[in-house]
């Protein structure tokens, strides 16, 4: 009575070595590390990077402890931060701008739980500090961009194929388009409808009215969001983060988090940008002081130039930011000036071929646009036709101005604006403080249960208290092998599924009292009391599960965390709560006659 | 040892008109709080900047105060200890949050250059408000679910009686929360939840003891059935909370601010828990009528008798 068959000892003992193994990296700590990656698909990350960087390190005079290479990137760790510090700089100044050279920490388990899978949890950035952001794109921004943009390429269109046209402007999402005869209307309506398969063209009298059908709406939103995240990417490459999460939520938000990032106003600035690029033509055939006493052109929009010079210019888009390729710093070949290369795509270098050959002395704006304020970084006079695709910036720049700029436009433009709309950033020494924090709670608070438990129940007390001990290390390794965000709320979780693990205890404890009171041998107590207390700590478990399911589903950010800590938790403490506190007490009390229990 | 060695039931459903006057007191106490004062939303909910900064040395929180002067509204307060400091700044419409924060370190860098950013957390409205909407449907998800699952594994009338019993509780913590106007987060929110379904373990303890007990104790009557359940389970009651709750003191005093009314949320939802859940649940269980038709068959019956 009261044994365990072996299988089933084996698979308690098992599952507890494997708990143990996964639970083993969280004990090793963390070294300092410089990862570097590539953000250039020609750079590649390999063994002659390795022997580059072992170079360059050995050259200065710079100990490292290990050098560990995975498909993306190369990680070396250090001592102490100084040397990390030290070896960053000395690293990026080595390998050029084809790297990122970011700063970040690597576990100092041995490499033989490195190869198991085995690694230590991953730390939330409350924990771990960083910068969480999410942004929200203005989707009513980027179908008005794409009208604008259509707008552009239909007049052009009409031009082109010389049909006449009395008037064509944007009404919030939909182009009006006029016509002085039935004749003009009628071509212009088929060759819109040939060359525009996204608009739905509805006429009445003399007017055309064109919008976007609702799958081609769809269809920009999830292109801007897109194209949104792929250039929040380039930039935050730019920053040097190692482990940055850039993710889409929901239909139109973007959540950024940049663990371990310091200079998280730097940061903020880069990541808050919400620049867009346009290049417009300049008016210069009306008069500017006409306009700021009020007399706007038709067509036209009055802008600032970076010096403050009010200057007019053309309200069609000639080209947006999303046809840029490239862009570098650099200087005006003649003047020596900073100025700022340009690289266009295909259909980029086609459209400023076209245009410059149509404008040669005439000026052409390049507008930034910031949170709907567009301003004129440059307008160039156009001298020549520009064909290639490459295009040169120059005028009121500092080399530093050409910098940000080209960095900017190199990292791509947004598809639509996007807002901050909630941030959380912490920094590092409170996250060290929120681990020991977390860690003290969880320690005293096991402490004082123990302590009570085994003055409470003697021997099946101290059993119930290895059992939660049991239940720590296999929520610890699940956590660490499903790399689950371990937060501050999270630790408090591993705190609370302990507190209430011990429910079920105490349910097996008080159950096995009770038997030994209506008088049966300690024995059948001890089998009575797990068979019988089995069904209400499942019952008493799913509440709580319930609970977590719905944290887990509503529950944003750190809440999240908690739930997941809860939801595993109660499942570990199921398996070591019933199965381990038994296979204990089958140990020392099974296959033998017992006249007492040891249960106080 | 053995702190409860009870040789007769303590006949609890005699004190049913006694306990039910408490808790309603209490309870109407609670909503009347939450009606007057309303709760004290962190920023979580309403919006805002919450800045922490934290100096070398203990800091004057009037001169920080006379430095921020600039920016309508601000709050500035002691964070734990004397060298850290909190600051809050409502909702602006026409500046972003993310740039107020860094106006304000920056401000404060010039004042006193050993200050350290050590938390910056901006909530926009519109976030606010789906995270209201979605406490308060995780709150009903949370009810249905256990209502749903009690229904199927007990009866409707213990299902019925454990919600009741449960979300007084919540009101009741959330009437503290109002009361003394601690700040309403979002840990205290999933602490609420936690807690909710923590307490229902207690009715379902007690449940499980009573449908036994209909089983085994042929001659009694319904309050004496729930009194012995309740009696022989108190031993269980009070030591699985009494754990829990030391886990909880743990982290009133070891997890500094960050966790201090997320653990406190959980005190007094353990405290209350106790109480509810076998003097509020088990009365209405009885009002509510069940009996021992409800779990033993017929077809049984006769074969015992």
């Amino acid at each position: 009575m009261n044994r365990y068959p072996l299988w089933k000892n084996l698979i308690i003992g098992l599952v507890l070595v494997i708990g143990l193994l996964y639970s083993l990296p969280n004990f090793f700590g963390e070294a300092p590390a410089v990862q570097i990656s590539s953000v250039n698909p020609s750079a590649k990350v390999d063994s002659a990077l390795m022997t580059k960087v072992e170079a360059l390190l050995k050259a200065a005079g710079t100990p490292f402890d290990g050098m560990y290479e995975d498909p993306a990137s190369l990680k070396v760790s250090f001592k102490s931060t100084d040397l990390q510090l030290k070896a960053k700089d000395l690293i990026q100044n080595g390998i050029g701008q084809d790297y990122v050279v970011a700063l970040n920490l690597i576990s100092r388990s041995p490499s033989w739980l490195r190869s198991l899978g085995a690694l230590p949890m991953y730390l939330g950035l409350d924990l771990r500090g960083g910068v969480h952001f999410l942004m929200q794109v203005d989707m009513k921004a980027a179908i008005t961009m794409a009208m604008d943009r259509n707008l552009g390429e239909i007049r052009a269109d009409l031009r082109d194929a010389d049909v006449r046209y009395s008037g064509i402007s944007r009404q919030g999402d939909e182009l009006d388009l006029h016509f002085d005869d039935k004749d003009s209307m009628g071509k212009a309506k088929d060759e819109i409808s040939r060359k525009f398969p996204d608009l739905l063209l509805t006429s009445s009298g003399l007017g055309i009215t064109a919008q976007l059908k609702p799958e081609a709406r769809t269809k920009i939103q999830e292109f801007a969001i897109q194209q949104n995240i792929t250039t929040l990417r380039n930039r935050v490459n730019e920053l040097g983060v190692a482990e940055p999460i850039i993710q889409q939520q929901g239909q139109d938000r973007v959540v950024v988090e940049l663990p371990g990032v310091q200079d998280t106003a730097k940061a903020k600035d880069i990541l808050g940008r919400t620049a867009t690029l346009e290049i417009h033509m300049v008016d210069d055939e009306h008069d500017v002081k006409a306009a700021i006493a009020g007399q706007i052109p038709f067509g036209d929009a009055l802008l600032k130039e970076r010096g403050g010079e009010p200057i007019l210019v053309k309200k069609n888009v000639v080209l947006t930011g999303e046809h840029i390729n490239d862009a570098q710093p650099g200087f005006d070949n003649r003047t020596g000036e900073p100025a700022v290369h340009i690289n266009l795509d295909g259909t980029g270098s086609r459209i400023f071929k076209q245009v410059t050959a149509d404008n040669v002395g005439k000026r052409m704006a390049i507008l930034l646009i910031e949170k709907g304020i567009a301003e004129v970084v440059t307008a160039p006079v156009i001298r020549e036709e520009i064909g290639g695709g490459r295009v040169q910036i120059s005028g009121h720049m500092t080399t530093g101005e050409a910098h940000d700029v080209a960095l900017l436009l190199r990292a791509g433009a947004l598809a639509a604006p996007m807002e901050i709309i909630e941030e959380r950033t912490v920094g590092p020494s409170l996250g060290a403080d929120n681990i020991k924090k977390g860690f003290d709670s969880t320690l005293f608070g096991f402490i004082a249960i123990s302590i009570f438990m085994t003055i409470y129940y003697l021997l099946f007390g101290f059993v119930s208290v290895v059992a939660l001990g049991a239940n720590l290390l296999l929520l610890v390794a699940v956590l660490s092998l499903l790399q689950a965000t371990l937060t501050l709320p999270g630790m408090a979780g591993i705190a609370l599924t302990l507190g209430m693990a011990i429910d079920a205890n105490v349910l097996i404890n008080e159950r096995i009292r009770d038997e030994i009171r209506n008088g049966n041998t300690p024995q059948a107590a001890i089998n009575a009391g797990y068979e019988r207390a089995f069904g209400t700590i499942l019952d008493s478990n799913i509440t709580t599960l319930i609970a977590g399911i719905a944290l887990f589903i509503f529950g944003s950010g750190p809440v999240k965390g908690f739930a997941v800590v809860l939801c595993l938790g109660i499942l570990t403490s199921m398996f070591s709560a019933v199965l381990v506190s038994r296979a204990i007490v089958n140990f020392a009390y099974g296959r033998r006659r017992v006249s007492k229990l040891m249960i106080g | 040892m053995e702190f409860f060695r009870i040789k007769k039931d303590i006949p609890f459903m005699s004190y049913g008109k006694f306990t039910t006057v408490i808790s309603l007191v209490t309870f109407i106490a609670a909503v009347f709080m939450l009606a007057t004062r309303g709760l004290h939303f962190g920023i979580d909910f309403t919006g805002g900047t919450v800045m922490e900064v934290h100096y070398a040395h203990p800091v004057d929180i009037e001169k920080v105060r006379s430095t921020l002067r600039a920016l309508p509204d601000v709050s500035v307060q002691n964070f734990g200890t004397s060298q850290d400091i909190l600051v809050r700044l409502p909702l602006k419409a026409d500046v972003s949050g993310a740039k107020q924060s860094e106006v304000v370190l920056a401000d404060l860098k010039s004042d006193d250059p050993t200050v350290q950013m050590r938390r910056v957390e901006f909530v926009g409205p519109q976030v606010g408000k789906e995270l209201v909407n979605n406490g308060s449907l995780a709150l009903l998800l949370v009810s249905m679910g256990i209502m749903g699952y009690l229904a199927i594994r007990f009866e409707w009338r213990f299902a019925l009686a454990a919600i009741i019993a449960n979300l007084h509780d919540v009101v009741i913590i959330l009437g503290f929360f109002s009361f003394f106007q601690w700040e309403f987060s979002l840990p205290v929110l999933a602490a609420v939840l936690a807690v909710l379904g923590y307490s229902v373990n207690e009715s379902v303890v007690v449940f499980d003891r009573i449908r036994e007990n209909f089983r085994l104790m042929r001659k009694s009557s319904v309050p004496e059935i729930i009194n012995n359940a309740i009696t022989r389970t108190m031993s269980r009651t009070i030591i699985t909370h009494g754990c829990t709750q030391l886990m909880v003191t743990s982290m009133l005093f070891f997890g500094g601010e960050a966790l201090h009314y997320f653990a406190l949320a959980l005190t007094i939802g353990i405290l209350f828990g106790i109480y509810s859940s076998v003097l509020v649940a088990s009365p209405i269980v009885m009002w509510l009528g069940v009996s021992r038709a409800d779990f033993v068959k017929p077809e049984k019956k006769l074969e015992a008798s």
